[in-house]
């Protein structure tokens, strides 16, 4: 620490050392007057150093010791400088000081000496407390470190659960696909039915017609005009009967369609309660179509005021859908348990109250058991066998009418009773 | 001569505009005589209100509500001896119900859509 100390002032503490040895060499070989004199003041000039310049202000302390010695010193040797009586007395005076200079000198040093102690002490506690800031400084850098890997690894499990969410949503989109393909796949025996049959009355209808213009110029050959009349009358009547089948198969297939297409449908005026009925009767064929000893009774109130109604209308018909073949489903279970005077029902009505439209789906299956039914509405919630359920298709009809419609969806149940469930739609 | 009555069962109303035109002659000529039910149960009400009348039952399968399988079960089981001649209408390839009927003592068959002239053939050879 000492060779350390005053690092800029090292070389001129040098020249200082040389100079001293100099001066001693010269005092010892020579006993010149002035090499005295030459000591005096170089010291008065150390002194003023160390008075004037901050860095050596731990030395004042020494030098203040010293200070009163070496100027009784000074003048005792200029009192030699001349040979006068008062002169003489001065030397005798400042001989009496000298003592309390050597006094002030050992006293100072004493004290001095006890400084540094406390000082040395502070200077150890600084180095301690330096030191244990230094620890602290390293543990902190660690730490630093540290949280910086915690940080990284962090973001990075959060980037790869921002994967998967992206990956779960598409995973969605491809089981809300494939439930829509599933209820689809329960429509197309329904359709295959349902196309058969007005296009049996096309074919047949024609045929007739073809059978009647027959019919009718044998008439005419006869000249009985009052029954080309009636034959006339009811090639018309065929004729619209011919029309008015091919559109019910025409609006099938396009209902088809517009059910496997992915949710990019437009709200439009539609007939509720074509759509209602139009549904009914797909879902009971198509489960008929898969289960052949199934069948129900199905009841069918419609509020003949309600309209069109601005819906998506393959939405819309999805839920009613859904609606049906749960409640279709409910009825079955219930029959293979209580095959005894049980009547399967299933009751679909629509109403208009003032700003609401209301389409009912009942059945008097076994109701939804109190433990679930807070639980029905879950994307995957079902309680059917594998294969028989996928759980979306509430979820689905829940999303449809409240997000899609701004509308709700809601259900009454007793259980071993009945289930219904109600859209309100705004209107 | 006493025309011969046939129950037609069939959810479709147009059906009896078909079955009308169709035997168009046989109907004027007093041949053949059609009663229509559009459901199972007013089938069997008919049926209850006019016993020994109908000779021949044409059933429809796919209806809602009581089926014409348990339409066909319930006369051949419980109603009227002798039964009448029950005729099932069957979609075309449907084999499952196809036999179901025939287990149940279906007496005939025909497949969807109705051929109308192969109908006539069977119907003279009943009279
Ligand atoms: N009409 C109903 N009667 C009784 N329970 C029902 C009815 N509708 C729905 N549920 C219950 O709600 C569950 C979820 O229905 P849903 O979301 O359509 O899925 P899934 O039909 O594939 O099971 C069903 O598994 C069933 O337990
Ligand atoms: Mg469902």
């Amino acid at each position: 620490m000492q060779s350390g100390a005053w690092p800029e002032w090292q070389q001129n503490i040098k020249y200082g050392l040389i100079a001293i040895a100099a001066l001693f060499a010269l005092d010892i070989i020579f006993d010149w007057n002035f090499i005295t004199w030459a000591w005096y003041i170089s010291l008065l000039v150390v002194f003023y150093i160390i008075y004037r310049i901050e860095d050596f202000v731990r030395l004042r302390s020494l030098m203040y010791a010293f200070l009163p010695l070496i100027l009784l010193e000074v003048l005792q040797e200029a009192t030699h400088l001349g040979n006068w009586k008062w002169l003489n007395d001065l030397e005798n005076g400042l001989e009496n000081a000298k003592a309390f200079a050597i006094i002030w000198l050992v006293a100072m040093i004493v004290i001095i000496t006890r400084q540094n102690k406390a000082l040395k002490k502070v200077e150890l506690k600084t180095l301690h407390e330096e030191h244990l800031k230094q620890i602290a400084e390293t543990k902190k850098a660690e730490l630093e470190v540290l949280v910086a890997e915690r940080t990284a690894e962090l973001t990075k499990q959060k980037e790869e659960l921002q994967q998967i969410v992206v990956e779960l949503k598409a995973t969605q989109a491809q089981l809300i696909q494939s439930e829509k393909m599933a209820s689809l796949g329960e429509l197309t025996a329904g359709i295959a039915h349902e196309i058969q049959n007005p296009l049996n009355f096309v074919n047949n209808f024609s045929e007739v017609n073809a059978e009647l213009i027959g019919e009718m110029e044998q008439e005419i050959e006869k000249g009985n005009y009052e029954e080309v009349k009636a034959i006339a009358q009811d090639i018309k009547d065929n004729e619209a009967k011919i029309n008015h089948h091919g559109k019910r198969a025409d609006a099938i297939v396009k209902g088809m369609l517009q059910h496997s297409r992915l949710g990019s449908g437009m709200k439009e005026p539609t007939d509720i309660n074509a759509l209602a009925d139009e549904y009914l009767r797909l879902a009971y064929h198509g489960l008929r179509a898969k289960d052949k000893s199934f069948n129900a009774n199905m009841k069918t109130d419609f509020d003949v005021h309600i309209g069109n109604v601005n819906v998506v209308p393959q939405d819309i018909g999805r839920v009613i859908l859904n609606l049906i073949t749960n409640a279709f489903y409910a009825v079955n279970e219930k029959k293979s348990h209580h095959p005894e005077n049980y009547d399967p029902t299933i009751f679909v009505s629509t109403k208009k109250l003032n700003d609401w439209l209301e389409i009912k789906v009942a059945d008097n299956g076994p109701g939804i058991p109190k433990k679930v039914m807070d639980k029905i509405f879950q994307p995957f919630f079902t309680t059917k066998p594998t294969g028989e359920g996928t759980g979306l298709g509430l979820s689905m009809s829940y999303d449809i009418v409240t997000k899609g419609h701004g509308g709700q969806l809601l259900v009454k149940t007793k259980e071993g009773e009945f289930a219904e469930f109600i859209i309100k739609l705004p209107v | 001569m006493h025309a011969m009555k046939i129950l037609v069962v069939d959810d479709e109303r147009d059906i009896q505009t078909l079955f009308e035109q169709r035997f168009r002659r046989e109907i004027r000529e007093n041949l053949v005589n059609f009663v229509f039910a559009f459901s199972g149960e007013e089938a069997l009400n008919y049926l209850n209100g006019h016993e020994h009348e109908a000779v021949l039952i044409l059933s429809d399968i796919n209806m809602p509500g009581m089926s014409g399988l348990e339409l066909l079960a319930h006369i051949k089981q419980k109603y009227m001896k002798p039964p009448p001649v029950v005729m099932m209408i069957t979609a075309y390839g449907d084999a499952e119900n196809f036999n179901t009927a025939k287990q149940l003592g279906a007496d005939d068959f025909l497949t969807k859509p109705v051929d109308f002239s192969l109908l006539k053939e069977k119907l003279k050879i009943i009279i």
